[in-house]
């Protein structure tokens, strides 16, 4: 299935305050550096938020994230969870119609869908309310065939189980997920065969049921607020995680110089220190090693050189470069080894790009023979 | 019949209380700060002598996968990472844990950790799981009010932290490398191995990723024994099992069993037969969408363990059992699962890519008749192109059923070609 940006994409995109703050303690849950780690939660939480992924939303998730923002449409185009479509604002039906689905019976659903709601999937039915498409096993095999609405999951239906869900649901009613046949979970329709102790005295519901009535959130667009935010590991973890201490100092200028194994490896607040030191052969791009290359607080004549003409700079590198007081050729010529270490280790979401590019001798050229001589000599990577 | 008192999962329906409280009564976490005592070295012994066989599919030794973690740390932390991306067609029973049993996942994941030396662990759960995500934090968050995990977890003097993280619908991140990458934050494509993620893994750092129930089973096992374990099963399958039985039959349901259980023992028992009863049988998927699928007369005397199945040229897989009777359209139901793997093929290597489709394409004519008796041997030569051609399994799982349809299945495909060439020139 070809999966690609909706034509028609909204002007911007911002977190609510309680979704802001759920996102942030969800970057902390990986080391420094690897908040990359939490894209798919912070992009499947913002289309909980708004019903489907966006352009905006995909940039603003990106610069969260200090991460070239496609890296993260990457993202959003390969995990098919990922609405990149509007959906129905009241449910976007999502069908199981894997093996054990279609063998008890998810074509007659689909039938309904087609019937009830839109000839095709991902189509938007005629009053907006509703969507519906096939997916792939579901993992809820026992409770065949069974469909997926926001957070839930409707086990054991049939199709006039189902046109009476939508009908609920059409009315504004939310009926109670789970087996839709009396079952209580995944035990046997025809009474339990194993574990009868605890069959009297049960709760009313199943566990994932009963979070459903809870919480009473299952179809709605989650701003953040349904449940209070607990971050147990970061007020109760063993503070394992790197990340910890550098999100609790968010203002801090400059990471603190360090080497590559120290990255990685857990800063152990209390505790012993490690047995063994951190490895020594760090690679060429280490955060800490180096010499920060010296700036100018203004283009000199109020001019900045086009860094641009330097392949491998983009607008969003030049106004790194112009944040750090770089604005001119002779400027990145004139660096040497120091700076060029420095600058692979802390250009955020670049590392590495300095050497890999050759910034340095792209720039010397430019310097040396001119911007027109060096266009032809770019157009063969002969610098 | 295995009897309730050698259940490890005793609230697998969640009809119990499902809480830290609940669980401890029915004796977990009960004397876990003894085991991690035990050492690293017993604890790994102990589960190999368990004989214990990754829950995942693929049955590979869970004590003998953890040796391989570093003994020393050469600077690196180490990660433990737990596969709760269930999606293999047909298998629901790391969900029940997860949602219902959180707390036999918790525990496992600090010996596991403590086992092979990681100070953090994360579990991956499919994206789909929303609920059961929410009931899993809830587990965590009560364990950490307790001190059962954290700094000096349980009072062991060892320090864990437990993360949740999920994917977004891609049933590749269920290979473990590609989950890997997944959780780095990067589309979910397998690695080459090696390195092997044991040496290098998440983060560069050396990790060890383990099925949910393999690691939802070891507290139990280490707390009653080895040989508590290996009583059940036959040697080389010890254990208990969960077993999720869906399609034709009566009462579909997952359930604990012994492993080596006679495959009518456990449909009768367990799920209230065969839909129309014995003689309506037809065929049996024994392990998940990408065993080869075994005919009636092979499945009515079949020992449900890794070494039958995989001598009648099937598998195990996730023990996710998926029985059709005479009514099904064997063809279609194939198809149906070549057109998952053409779906869920991440691109990455051209075998599978281009022959996932092929195949879903040359399966689609056969459905419906179109296509030349001769075309049976060039699908099955061509699946033998595919399998083991790629980088991951997924290539293989593709093929795989396809296999088992012509080995098990030629005579109905030629029916149906038979009478499809007749309509053509028909027509």
């Amino acid at each position: 299935m070809l999966r690609r940006l909706h034509h028609d994409q909204p002007a911007s995109f911002a977190f609510t305050p309680a979704n802001q703050a759920w996102a942030e303690a969800e970057m902390r849950k990986y080391p420094e550096g690897r908040q990359a780690s939490a894209v798919i939660a912070l992009l499947f939480r913002a289309q909980e938020q708004e019903g489907w992924v966006t352009k905006p939303m995909i940039e603003h998730v990106a610069d969260m994230l200090d991460m070239p923002r496609i890296r993260v449409l990457e993202v959003a185009t390969f995990y098919t969870m990922l609405h990149l479509h509007p959906v129905g604002s009241v449910a976007h039906v999502q069908v199981c119609g894997t093996l054990s689905c279609l063998l008890c019976g998810s074509e007659d659903l689909i039938s309904v869908c087609k019937a009830k709601i839109a000839p095709e999937p991902r189509q938007l039915s005629a009053d907006g309310r509703f969507s519906w498409e096939e997916v792939e096993c579901l993992g809820a095999c026992a409770n065949a065939p069974m469909i997926q609405i926001g957070k839930d999951y409707y086990e054991d239906l049939t199709a006039e189980r189902l046109e009476w869900l939508l009908d609920e649901l059409a009315a504004g009613r939310q009926p109670l997920p789970g087996p839709q046949n009396g079952r209580y979970a995944a035990e046997p329709l025809g009474g339990l065969t194993t574990l009868k102790d605890y069959e009297a005295g049960r709760a009313p519901h199943n566990a994932a049921v009963t979070l459903a009535v809870e919480r009473g959130d299952g179809m709605k667009r989650i701003d953040g607020t349904e449940v209070p935010l607990l971050t147990p590991w970061l007020t109760k973890g063993a503070n394992h995680n790197p990340g910890a201490a550098a999100a609790a100092a968010p203002a801090a200028p400059a990471p603190a110089p360090r080497v590559e194994g120290e990255k990685l490896k857990p800063v152990r607040k209390p505790g012993p220190a490690p047995k063994k030191p951190a490895a020594a052969p760090a690679p060429a791009a280490a955060a800490g090693e180096g010499r920060k290359p010296e700036g100018i607080a203004a283009p000199r004549g109020g001019q900045a050189d086009d860094l641009k003409e330097i392949e491998g700079i983009g607008p969003a590198l030049e106004r790194l470069c112009h944040e750090m007081g770089i604005f001119h050729f002779d400027q990145i010529a004139a660096w040497g080894p120091e700076e060029i270490a420095w600058m692979d280790g802390n250009l955020k979401g670049f590392r590495g790009r300095i050497s890999r590019d050759k910034w340095v001798a792209q720039a010397k050229l430019i310097v040396d023979e001119g911007l027109e001589a060096f266009r032809i000599r770019a157009k063969t990577n002969d610098y | 019949m295995l009897s309730d008192q050698d259940r490890i999962f005793t609230n697998i329906y969640g009809m119990h209380d499902r809480s830290l409280k609940g669980a401890m009564a029915r004796g977990h976490w009960d004397g876990t700060k003894g085991i991690l005592e035990k050492g690293r070295d017993w604890i790994i012994n102990e589960m190999k002598a368990s004989g214990l066989r990754g829950r995942g599919g693929a049955g590979f030794p869970t004590g003998l996968k953890w040796s391989f973690m570093p003994k020393e740390s050469d600077g690196r932390p180490a990660y433990l990472v737990v596969n709760g991306d269930e999606s293999e067609p047909g298998t629901c029973k790391d969900r029940e844990i997860m949602r219902h049993e959180p707390h036999t996942l918790v525990e496992g994941s600090l010996i596991a950790g403590f086992a092979m030396g990681a100070h953090a662990g994360y579990i991956y759960l499919r994206g789909e799981f929303i609920r059961e995500r929410e009931a899993l934090q809830t587990a965590i968050d009560e364990a950490y009010d307790a001190g059962l995990l954290g700094r000096n977890a349980c009072g062991s003097g060892w320090d864990f932290d437990l993360y949740l993280a999920h994917g977004a619908g891609a049933y590749i991140c269920g290979e473990e490398t590609a989950l890997l990458e997944s959780l780095e934050g990067k589309k979910g494509m397998p690695r080459m191995k090696p390195p092997f993620p044991a040496g290098a893994g998440l983060y560069g750092c050396p990790t060890t990723v383990n099925n949910v129930e393999s690691i939802a089973v070891a507290p139990t096992i280490l707390r009653r024994g080895a040989a508590w374990f290996t009583q059940f099963g036959r040697p080389n399958n010890s254990g208990t099992k969960l077993f999720a039985i869906s399609g034709h039959v009566n009462n579909p349901c997952v359930v604990e069993e012994e492993m080596s259980i006679p495959f009518k023992e456990l449909i009768d028992r367990h799920a209230g037969g065969i839909r129309g009863g014995w003689k309506n049988l037809k065929a049996v998927i024994p392990g998940g969408s990408s065993v080869p699928v075994l005919r009636a007369e092979t499945m009515e005397e079949a020992i449900m363990d890794f070494d039958w199945l995989r001598e009648k040229r099937s598998g195990l897989g996730t023990a996710a059992v998926i029985v059709m009777d005479q009514s099904t359209d064997i063809i279609k139901v194939i198809a149906r699962i070549s057109a998952f793997y053409k779906h869920e093929s991440c691109g990455q290597c051209t075998p599978c890519r281009e022959g996932t489709g092929w195949m879903m394409r040359v399966m689609d004519r056969f459905v419906q008749g179109k296509a030349d008796v001769a075309e049976i041997d060039q699908l099955y030569d061509v699946s033998t192109k595919i399998e083991g051609h790629t980088i991951c399994a997924l290539g293989d799982a593709a093929a795989w059923p396809v296999q088992g349809l012509i080995r098990a299945f030629r005579d109905e495909i030629e029916d149906r070609l038979g009478g499809g060439a007749l309509r053509v020139a028909a027509e």
